[in-house]
C-alpha cells in the first residue's frame, strides 16, 4: 500500500518522455479518433503499426504494457465475443441462436485490435508523463476555457494537491486501520451493513485529519505568497522542440496513410 | 515468569522481491510481568514493526511471539482476543478519535471485546482515572480537547481493554513540557496501581531512564542489548556509536568520572547525581554548607 | 535595525464585538517586542501560552484585535503591503507533511518564487540556491511522502527561502520530528542564520533548543514572563520552574548544587560548561 505509485508514471529517458507533454494529448486525442476512422486492415495495420512503434520508443518493459492490458481483457473478450456473433451477411456456420459470419470475424478482430490499440497508446502516455507534466500539460491546453468563466488554474492546481497528498492519505489510512484493529476492530467478518459500520471508526478521524491538513495547507500557500493563477510564473517552462514537431509530423503521416487506405483500399475487404 | 517471550522472531518486507528489507530480525527477549520496559533506538531500526508484531498486528516471516507460553499465531482466528490482552497505544494516537463523545470513544474496544454495557461504564470510567481524564470530559467532543487531553483520551481507549500488557508508542511525542510530564506520571500511576507490564518506545532518554525497569535497545533491526537503564545508559561510547544519545545527567557524570571524579556509573536522575555530588563534598570537606 | 516590532499586540478569536470578552479570551494579552536585523530569537512557552498565535502575526497571517505589527516599518493592517510582508517574513509550520504543496521537492521549493511571478531563469536558480542551503538539493527530485521528517522540513525551509526573505519565522518546527531530524533542522536554521544573516525566530518549547540562540523571550498566558539573553533567563531556574518549564539537566544540577552552598557564578547552560565547572568544584 505505501509504494503505491501515481498515473504510473515510468521514469526513464526515452524520447517519449522528453516530447511536450501538451503534444502527447492532443496527440493520443488525434490517434483516438484515427483508431476509430480506420475501417479496413490497411488502415488497421497502420494503426498497430504505430502502437507498437509507441511501445518501442517508450523504453517501458513490454511487461507494463501487459499489465495494463489485463485489467480489460475482460471488456475486450466480452466485446469481441458480441461482435463475433452480430455481424451480417452469409452464416459460415450455424449452431442453435449463434451465426458467425465473415463481417462478424473482422468486426471481433477489428474490435480487439482497436480496444488493445487504445490502452496501449494512452498506457504510453500515462509511462512516460510525469504527474505533474500532465497536469502542467492539461492546464496549458484548457486555458481556452477561461473564455467561458471554468477556472481552469484553479482546477490544476487542486489535481496538483491531490496528487501530494493521495500517498500521504494513504499512509494515514493504513495506520489508523492497524490503530482500530489495535482496538479490536472487526473489518473482516459481518455482513454488508456491519462491514459500512466498521469503516466508520476509520473513516471520520481520516475526515478529521484531512480537514486539519487542508487548514495547515491553506496558510502555507498563503506564507508563500499564492493568490490564484494570476501574474504566476512557472519553474519549468513548456518549450515545443524539435522533436514535438518531429511527432506531429509522423502522426500527420499516419492520418493521410489511414485516410488514403480508408478512401483507395476499401472494397478489398467488406466492412 | 515471562509473560511475553519472543523466539528468533524477524520480518522481512517485500520477501523475493528487489525491496527485501529486513525490518526486525532474530529478536528473542523475554518480558516479565510487571515489568516497565523501554524501547529505544533511532528512526528505522524495527522498533515499531517489533511492538507490532508482539500483539500481532504484522505476521512475522520467521519465528514468533509467546504470550503466557502460548504461540500468539498459533491460531489466526484467536489474534483478535490477543489483542485485547495486549494493548498497542499507536504514535499520535488522537488521530484515531471518532466518536461523538469522549465515552463513547473509551468504549470502542470494550464494546468490540463484546461487553456489556454495565461492564463498559465501569471500564470506561475507570480508564479515564486511569489516564487523568476529568470525569465531566467524558461527555464532551473528543475535538474539543486540548492535545495533551486528547492523547489521554486515546491511550484511555486502550486501557478500557484491561490489557494485561500495555504497549506505547512513542506517548510522549510532540507533547509540550507539562503535557508530557503529566502523561508520564500517569503511566507510572497506572503501572503502579495496576501492576501491569507496559512497554514505552520512546526517542526521549530522559523519558526512558526515569521511568524504565529495563532498557531494550534496538539496532539495525537487531536486539543489541537488553538490561537495567544503568546498565544500558553506562555504555556511554556504544550507545554514541549506534546514534543515540544517553540522558543529558547521564552524560555529565560520566564526563566527570572520565575526569577521574569517582562518581557512579549510570546516574539517571538529577536528584541522583545530585545526592552523590554532596557525599562526595561532604567527604572532601569541601562543601561549605 | 528593527524587522519586527510589535507594539502592545493584543489578540483575541472571539470577534463578536457584542460579546463581552474576559481578559481570559485574549490569547495575546498586551506583548511589545522587536525582533533585531540579523539575530536568533527564539520564543518559548507551554501549549496556550500564545507563543504559536503570536508567529502568525509577523506576517500577517493573523492581523490583532488591538495594538500593531510592523514589519519593516510596514503595518500589517495594511492590505496592499499584505505580500510585501509575506515575502520579507517568511513562516515555518508545524507539521511537515501539511505544508508542501507540490510532489516534486524542487517544484515545491518553487511554488513561492512562482506565485510571485519571478523568471523561469531566476526560480531555478534560487531553487538550487536554497535546496543546497538546506542540504537538500541531492534529494530535488524526490517525491515529498519518500523523505523522512527532518527532510520534509527542510525542503518546507528551503521553500520559504526561495522568496529571499529577510526573516524565518518557525512554528515549532521540531515537534514532530525525531532527534535526529530535529538536529538536521536546528543546524540548517543555525547555518542560515550565521552565514546569510538571515533573521530567525524560532518558536519552540524544548528549552535545549532556546539555549543556543542569541535572545530568549518567555511567554506565558499571551505574555513576556521574562526575556533576555540565555544566560539571564535561564538562570531564573525559580521562575521557570514556578510555571513548570523545563531548565537544561546541567543548569538544574547546579542550581541545586548553589542552593546547597557550592559557589557557582554562573550557571551553565550546556553539558560540557557544565563539566568543566563541576570538575573544577570537585577536584
Amino acid at each position: 500500500m505505501r509504494d503505491i505509485t501515481l498515473g504510473q508514471y515510468f521514469p526513464s529517458n526515452g524520447i517519449l518522455h522528453k516530447l511536450d507533454a501538451r503534444i502527447k494529448i492532443l496527440l493520443l486525442i488525434a490517434y483516438i479518433v484515427i483508431i476509430f476512422c480506420s475501417f479496413n486492415f490497411f488502415a488497421l495495420g497502420l494503426v498497430v503499426l504505430f502502437a507498437i512503434t509507441t511501445v518501442i520508443l517508450s523504453r517501458v518493459p513490454v511487461k507494463m504494457f501487459l499489465k495494463s492490458l489485463k485489467t480489460i481483457i475482460i471488456i475486450v473478450l466480452i466485446t469481441s465475443i458480441l461482435n463475433l456473433f452480430y455481424g451480417s451477411g452469409e452464416p459460415l456456420c450455424q449452431w442453435w441462436i449463434f451465426t458467425i459470419t465473415l463481417n462478424g470475424i473482422f468486426n471481433a478482430i477489428t474490435v480487439t485490435l482497436r480496444i488493445i490499440c487504445l490502452v496501449i497508446v494512452s498506457s504510453a502516455l500515462t509511462f512516460t508523463t510525469s504527474p505533474t507534466d500532465m497536469t502542467d500539460g492539461l492546464e496549458k491546453l484548457m486555458k481556452p476555457l477561461t473564455v467561458f468563466h471554468i477556472s481552469v488554474h484553479e482546477i490544476a492546481m487542486m489535481m496538483t494537491i491531490a496528487l501530494r497528498f493521495v500517498p500521504t492519505l494513504l499512509e494515514e489510512t493504513d495506520k489508523i486501520m492497524s490503530a482500530q484493529k489495535a482496538r479490536g476492530a472487526d473489518m473482516e467478518s459481518g455482513n454488508l451493513v456491519k462491514r459500512i459500520k466498521a469503516l466508520i471508526p476509520i473513516l471520520v478521524p481520516l475526515f478529521v485529519s484531512s480537514f486539519r491538513r487542508a487548514y495547515d495547507l491553506a496558510m502555507a500557500m498563503e506564507c508563500r505568497c499564492y493568490r490564484g493563477g494570476k501574474g504566476r510564473t512557472r519553474l519549468k517552462q513548456m518549450k515545443m522542440g524539435k522533436r514535438d514537431v518531429f511527432a506531429c509530423v509522423f502522426m500527420l503521416i499516419l492520418i493521410s496513410g489511414v485516410v488514403l487506405c480508408d478512401v483507395f483500399l476499401s472494397g478489398i475487404i467488406p466492412s | 515468569m515471562s509473560i511475553l517471550r519472543t523466539e528468533n522472531l524477524g520480518l522481512v518486507y517485500g520477501k523475493g522481491t528487489p525491496f527485501e528489507k529486513k525490518a526486525v530480525n532474530n529478536v528473542n527477549i523475554e518480558i516479565n510481568k510487571g515489568e516497565v520496559v523501554g524501547i529505544i533506538g533511532h528512526t528505522g531500526s524495527g522498533k515499531s514493526s517489533l511492538v507490532q508484531m508482539l500483539n500481532g498486528l504484522f505476521k512475522p516471516t520467521s519465528g514468533t511471539v509467546y504470550y503466557n507460553d502460548t504461540d500468539i499465531f498459533a491460531n489466526p482466528k484467536e489474534l483478535r482476543k490477543i489483542r485485547f490482552n495486549i494493548g498497542l497505544v499507536f504514535q499520535y494516537p488522537e488521530n484515531q478519535l471518532f466518536e461523538e463523545t469522549v465515552a463513547k470513544d473509551i468504549s470502542f474496544g470494550p464494546k468490540n471485546m463484546g461487553l456489556s454495557d454495565e461492564e463498559i461504564q465501569i471500564k470506561v470510567k475507570k480508564a479515564a482515572h486511569f489516564a487523568g481524564l476529568k470525569e465531566e470530559l467524558l461527555e464532551r467532543s473528543p475535538f474539543d480537547l486540548s492535545g495533551g487531553e486528547k492523547r489521554r483520551a486515546a491511550i484511555a481507549g486502550v486501557i478500557a481493554m484491561e490489557p494485561e500488557i500495555l504497549i506505547l508508542d512513542e506517548p510522549t511525542a510532540g507533547l509540550d513540557p507539562v503535557g508530557k510530564d503529566v502523561l508520564l506520571s500517569q503511566i507510572e500511576a497506572y503501572h503502579k496501581e495496576s501492576q501491569n507490564t507496559v512497554l514505552i518506545v520512546s526517542h526521549n532518554m530522559e523519558d526512558i531512564a526515569r521511568i524504565s525497569d529495563r532498557v531494550l535497545l534496538m539496532n539495525n533491526s537487531e536486539a543489541l542489548m537488553f538490561d537495567t537503564p544503568e546498565n544500558v545508559f553506562s555504555r556511554v561510547d556504544e550507545l554514541k556509536s549506534v546514534g543515540l544519545r544517553i540522558p543529558e545527567i547521564t552524560e555529565i557524570t560520566s564526563k566527570l568520572k572520565r575526569r577521574g571524579i569517582n562518581l557512579p556509573d549510570g546516574i539517571l536522575t538529577v536528584e541522583a547525581a545530585f545526592k552523590e555530588i554532596c557525599s562526595l563534598l561532604s567527604k572532601g570537606g569541601k562543601a561549605d554548607a | 535595525m528593527n524587522q519586527i516590532y510589535a507594539e502592545d499586540l493584543t489578540f483575541t478569536y472571539e470577534s463578536d464585538e457584542e460579546l463581552q470578552i474576559n481578559n481570559s479570551d485574549f490569547v495575546i494579552n498586551g506583548v511589545t517586542l522587536s525582533v533585531t536585523k540579523g539575530e536568533f530569537l527564539s520564543i518559548i512557552g507551554h501549549n496556550g501560552s500564545g507563543k504559536s498565535t503570536l508567529a502568525k502575526h509577523f506576517n500577517a497571517i493573523l492581523l490583532p484585535t488591538g495594538g500593531k505589527v510592523l514589519v519593516e516599518d510596514m503595518n500589517t493592517l495594511d492590505e496592499d503591503k499584505c505580500y510585501d510582508i509575506r515575502r520579507k517574513v517568511g513562516l515555518v509550520l508545524q507539521n511537515p507533511d501539511n505544508q508542501l504543496v507540490a510532489s516534486i521537492v524542487e517544484e515545491d521549493v518553487a511554488f513561492g518564487p512562482e506565485n510571485l511571478g519571478v523568471e523561469p531563469a531566476e526560480i531555478r536558480k534560487r531553487v538550487d540556491e536554497a535546496l543546497k542551503a538546506v542540504d537538500m538539493y541531492e534529494f530535488r527530485t524526490f517525491a515529498p511522502h519518500k523523505l523522512s521528517g527532518g527532510q520534509k522540513q527542510r525542503v518546507a525551509i528551503a521553500g520559504i527561502l526561495a522568496m529571499k526573505p529577510d526573516c524565518i519565522v518557525l512554528d515549532e518546527p521540531t515537534a514532530m520530528l525525531d532527534p535526529k531530524g530535529r538536529e538536521e533542522v536546528l543546524t540548517a536554521i543555525h547555518k542560515l542564520n550565521k552565514e546569510q544573516g538571515i533573521t530567525i525566530v524560532l518558536i519552540t518549547h524544548n528549552m535545549d533548543e532556546a539555549v543556543t540562540s542569541d535572545r530568549v523571550i518567555v511567554m506565558d498566558k499571551g505574555k513576556i514572563l521574562t526575556e533576555g539573553t540565555p544566560d539571564e533567563v535561564f538562570s531564573k531556574v525559580e521562575l521557570l520552574k514556578k510555571h513548570r518549564l523545563d531548565v537544561p539537566q546541567s543548569t538544574e544540577l547546579c542550581y541545586k548544587l548553589r542552593a546547597y552552598g557550592v559557589e557557582i557564578e554562573k550557571l551553565p547552560l550546556n553539558i560540557d560548561d557544565c563539566v568543566d565547572l563541576l570538575a573544577e568544584v570537585l577536584r
